[in-house]
């Protein structure tokens, strides 16, 4: 890996046969394996975690499903493990490319504070946007700092004991409500996963075609793929990528 | 290896960054700790303030939430139901609902109480004082406390004599202006005003008197076997009711 973030591009995959020849869309990495992998961990455990709530939360659910130790048992387990995908993934050498989107999620650019301002009226032009959006920024402080509060919420509730009786009832007044509106954030950014599907396809792929990058992310693109739009490596770090199959 | 690292997130360095995914992280752990530490006040004013039917619907509102220990919960039709009353007594009781509701019952207005934090204020119940079904059956010498069997055939709970002659301490047959329905433990459950839910138990079929406690379900598995509000385990504030 080169020091720089590289601008890996290439071909979308290998050409099928019979088609060989025909000009290829160029593709953007967005996502490497490790962030798409640390991505659909964290997701399928946040299902578990709202699938198990459920029955826990509501009087009527938990009368069809029952078993309530064992339901809770799974949502205990499923919110132990709720640090480890993301932990694992930025701690290594393995999380280099995270640790640079995590770090440019954290910050946000005078346009994109004005879109905060704004209430998100005042969209940041399509020039000057970042690899992610300012929702989206928002939505990824909002998932890091939901983990910690839940977790430690939970671990009141769980081993209750150790700490003052007041603080098990103030643990379920912020667990409660924090999951509702967690629920909220989470259901919010799956319908617009699914109204975006090219965004949501490279959290599966890994990759954006150069189209969807000048409108969606304007800037990083320019950024990444020099700014002409040039598809000629623009800066140091030419290595395929693993999706720079030329054919 | 940091500072090119840097370099490679800004994509137009003279633009300036602020941390603001860092405020909103620090800001929820900020809010979230508070919350916990005072909670339980937030908690009681807008469940004071919303009372019982607004509250049921807000989160970390005072709703009922079932804690069911066994896959299903028993469906028993009034016509079916049964109490027995045996152990050490004089006369070993067999009652229906019709003879239970024949008897002198007893009306309370009283907060339901969970050990884990909520509580529903107000509700209304029905039923007969459980020290008038001791006197119908005759408590034997050298009897000391009551064990307490569901229809679900898991849970179990135990009073003292003493506990079980509170004049707060029901065998109740209506709950919530109604008959108890099956998912609050319907036809006939117990309900214990002044100690926690769990002591509550749903479903009762049978009142054994015995000669020690025998700690219940919840107890073997850590609660106190003495449920004062208050005074053990959980919420200490004074019920609303």
């Amino acid at each position: 890996m080169s020091r720089t973030d590289p601008p890996r591009k290439g071909t979308f995959g290998a050409a099928p046969p019979g088609k060989r020849g025909q000009v290829h869309k160029v593709v953007l990495a967005r996502f490497d394996a490790v962030e798409r992998l640390a991505h659909w961990a964290n997701a399928l455990l946040f299902g578990i975690l709202v699938a198990t709530a459920l029955p826990l939360y509501f009087a009527s659910i938990e009368s069809v499903v029952g078993r309530r130790a064992l339901v809770a048992e799974i949502h205990l387990w499923a919110g132990v493990a709720l640090p480890v995908p993301l932990g694992a993934s930025l701690a290594g050498p393995w999380g280099a490319r995270f640790r640079r989107d995590v770090r440019r999620l954290n910050r946000w650019s005078s346009e994109e504070l004005r879109w905060l301002r704004s209430l998100g009226t005042r969209a940041v032009p399509s020039r000057l946007a970042d690899k992610f959006n300012p929702g989206q920024k928002l939505n990824a402080a909002f998932t890091a700092g939901a983990i910690v509060v839940m977790l430690a919420s939970g671990s009141v509730l769980k081993w209750f004991t150790l700490f003052p009786l007041s603080w098990r009832t103030g643990a379920t007044f912020v667990h409660d409500v924090l999951a509702t509106v967690v629920v909220v954030v989470v259901t919010g950014h799956v319908v617009l996963a699914l109204a975006h599907p090219q965004a949501l396809r490279s959290m599966v792929t890994g990759t954006v075609s150069e189209d969807w990058a000048h409108r969606h992310a304007g800037g990083w693109a320019a950024n990444e793929l020099g700014d002409g739009g040039s598809v000629t490596p623009a800066r140091t770090g030419g290595e395929p990528g693993p999706h720079d199959e030329t054919t | 290896m940091e500072l090119s690292e840097r370099r490679g997130v800004v994509s137009s360095p003279e633009i300036r960054r602020v941390p603001v995914g860092r405020r909103v992280f620090l800001a929820m752990a900020g809010l979230g700790g508070v919350g916990v530490v005072v909670g339980a006040k937030i908690q009681r004013a807008v469940g004071s303030f919303l009372g019982s039917g607004l509250g049921a619907f807000l989160p970390g509102g005072n709703r009922f939430r079932l804690y069911t220990i066994t896959g299903s919960f028993p469906v028993i039709s009034p016509a079916h139901y049964r109490l027995r009353i045996s152990g050490i007594v004089e006369r070993p009781v067999l009652l229906t609902l019709d003879q239970l509701q024949a008897m002198p019952g007893t009306r309370l207005v009283k907060d339901f109480q969970c050990v884990t934090g909520w509580r529903v204020p107000r509700v209304h119940w029905d039923g007969v004082r459980l020290a008038d079904l001791l006197d119908l059956a005759g408590v034997g010498a050298g009897a000391v406390a009551l064990s307490f069997r569901s229809y679900d055939g898991a849970d179990t709970e135990s009073l003292t004599l003493d506990q079980a002659r509170l004049p707060d301490v029901i065998v109740a047959y209506s709950m919530l202006g109604g008959p108890i329905t099956a998912e609050h433990g319907g036809p006939v459950r117990l309900y214990v005003a002044p100690m926690y839910g769990y002591k509550s138990l749903k479903w009762l079929s049978e009142i054994r008197v015995v000669d020690k406690v025998e700690p219940g379900f919840w107890e073997q598995n850590g609660y106190a076997v003495n449920a004062w509000v208050g005074a053990s385990n959980g919420r200490s504030d004074a019920p609303i009711e």
